[in-house]
């Protein structure tokens, strides 16, 4: 169809010919230099850990040999104008792989090697599982549930307004229902650290990987946490119990929500009475191997941040609820239909503001420490791409840096 | 997801590979499958326009909308067509006219100015004047 046009020879054999003139191979680090300047600081890192994945295609292999790094300046010829290749090689890339949906994937157990010795054992074990372990495990999160009620609605209701005591028993009883709720999932947590105190001007930061993060922190110490308002039976909980805690909530798609809870957050870190703020600055459950940019909301507050690192262990269960594949209700029951949820939570040393530190990068060193501690890889997106679309400016960002360049080399020439 | 490549047998890995004239090994055929499964989320069989703009890094580059024009509805044996040109060992033929199809969108078998404005203005957006590029061009 093409190839008869005698004005496509002519387009290929100018092309042609000035690959002739150029380098035969694209030195690696030059090619890289060429992608860091048009496109986003996550390039240049991708690149790389994707080519030395074993398992996905070698990204080097994607190099056409028309997308040769050119070195300034030069005259700005029609071929440079023409030559779309590392564009087009750069959203092929970004079909192949991307860091962003690496970080939701749910790593699909391996299966193992079945022999007549392993796999009547493995049936065994998901008998004793199914039919042993979650039938107690229901009854004692059942029982558990009702003490709770028990206890708690009277305080709640008939103990009237907002005494000490009154709080210190709430406080203690939701403790003790998220420890039944650990109990159903046998879990086995060690905390390193010390443990948080109840005083003002600090806010807890961690890292998010699903809503049993929160459970195995109010374990230990009843926090205070800002939540999305969920619907159905957590919902309930939510509005019911935890608003005895001292819960904030906010509605990620509201942005004029953002100024009210920002005061709403400040207002709580003075009062000394409130407990402990928790904050998820991820937005977002992400899978546990990966943390994707924090929203720098809780780092604006003044206040120290205490951040926590969670690190679960895949060998028993992988704990990651990917909110699109399972409601909350299902996540509970493969937890409960498992052996055991082992993890560890890392306390660290509060940070405070240093002087001349932006927010930004208060936020990002933060993120540095707890990635380092729970041993997690760093990713530069943010977590609402999840449900939208990045906005526009990334894309004319790319447009301006390019236009820019060949504007300079039209001028030099 | 569970484990895609159980689902792929050797007869289709055979039949991909012929179809993108063997510029993928197997293991890579393998991969791409996998890929092409957590993309379609639907299970619909292609991957659909809103899916690939999903994917953040692709949503920014500048020429996703021309190339979403070639890639949308795409099955898996067409999708790893359209991604091996992309292989080093395509020739540069393949690739040239890769990029040929880029900047004649319409099929018509001829680049004109217009394209070449249009694919321009795709890669500089607001940056840059009509006439900056008219005359550039």
């Amino acid at each position: 169809r093409c190839t008869s046009d005698p004005r496509h020879h002519q387009f290929a054999g100018r092309t042609t010919t000035h690959c002739a003139q150029s380098h035969p191979l694209p030195h690696r680090q030059a090619f890289l230099g060429v992608i860091a300047v048009a496109v986003a600081p996550a390039g240049v890192g991708r690149w790389e850990e994707m080519a030395s994945s074993l398992d996905a295609p070698n990204l080097d292999d994607y190099l056409t040999a028309d997308s040769l790094p050119q070195e300034p300046p030069r005259s700005l010829t029609l071929r440079d104008l023409l030559d779309i290749s590392p564009v087009l090689t750069e959203a092929a890339g970004a079909i192949v792989d991307d860091s962003f949906t690496r970080c939701f994937k749910s790593n699909s157990p391996e299966p193992w090697n079945w022999n007549i010795y392993l796999f009547p054992l493995w049936c065994l074990g998901v008998v004793i599982r199914y039919g042993l372990l979650f039938p107690l495990r229901f009854l004692t999160l059942i029982l558990g549930w009702m003490a709770f009620f028990t206890a708690f609605f009277p305080v709640r209701f008939l103990m009237n307004g907002k005494n000490r005591l009154k709080s210190k028993i709430e406080r203690k009883l939701v403790e003790m229902m998220c420890s039944v709720f650990v109990a159903s999932w046998t879990g086995v947590i060690k905390y390193h650290g010390p443990r948080p105190s109840s005083r003002p001007y600090q806010v807890f930061v961690a890292n998010h990987t699903s809503m049993i993060d929160f459970i195995i922190l109010e374990q230990m110490t009843a926090f205070a946490v800002i939540m999305q308002k969920h619907p159905g039976w957590v919902g309930f909980i939510q509005k019911t119990i935890l608003e005895s805690v001292g819960c904030i909530w906010f509605n990620r798609n509201d942005l004029k929500d953002r100024e009210v809870v920002g005061r709403k957050l400040r207002d709580h870190v003075q009062h000394p009475d409130n407990n402990p703020l928790l904050i998820f600055p991820e937005g977002t459950c992400v899978n546990n191997q990966y943390t994707v940019m924090f929203k720098k909301g809780a780092f604006e507050l003044g206040c120290a941040v205490c951040p926590i690192a969670i690190k679960y262990n895949k060998i028993f269960v992988d704990a990651f609820w990917n909110s699109k594949k399972q409601s909350f209700t299902m996540h509970l029951v493969r937890l409960m239909t498992s052996w055991a949820v082992v993890c560890d939570v890392w306390f660290l040393e509060p940070q405070y503001l240093r002087e001349g530190e932006t927010a930004i990068e208060f936020t990002e060193r933060v993120r540095d420490m707890i990635a380092a501690r729970a041993g997690l890889k760093k990713v530069p997106w943010d977590g609402y791409l999840k449900h939208n679309r990045p906005s526009p400016k990334h894309t004319e960002e790319k447009q301006r840096m390019f236009a820019e360049s060949v504007l300079r080399r039209l001028e030099e020439n | 997801m569970g484990n895609a490549s159980s689902m792929l047998t050797q007869y289709d890995i055979e039949e991909v590979q012929e179809h993108c004239s063997y510029l993928f090994s197997q293991q890579e055929i393998v991969s791409l499958y996998e890929r092409f499964c957590q993309l379609d989320r639907s299970a619909k069989g292609f991957v659909a326009e809103d899916e690939f703009l999903s994917i953040p890094e692709y949503s920014t580059n500048p020429l996703s909308q021309r190339l979403l024009r070639m890639v949308d509805g795409l099955n898996f044996k067409e999708f790893v067509s359209f991604l091996s040109t992309f292989s080093a060992r395509a020739s540069l033929q393949q690739k040239i006219e890769f990029i040929f199809k880029v900047y004649d969108i319409d099929g018509k078998g001829k680049v004109s100015f217009k394209d070449l404005v249009e694919v321009l203005r795709d890669l500089t957006g607001s940056s840059m004047s009509e006439k900056q590029r008219e005359v550039l061009i």
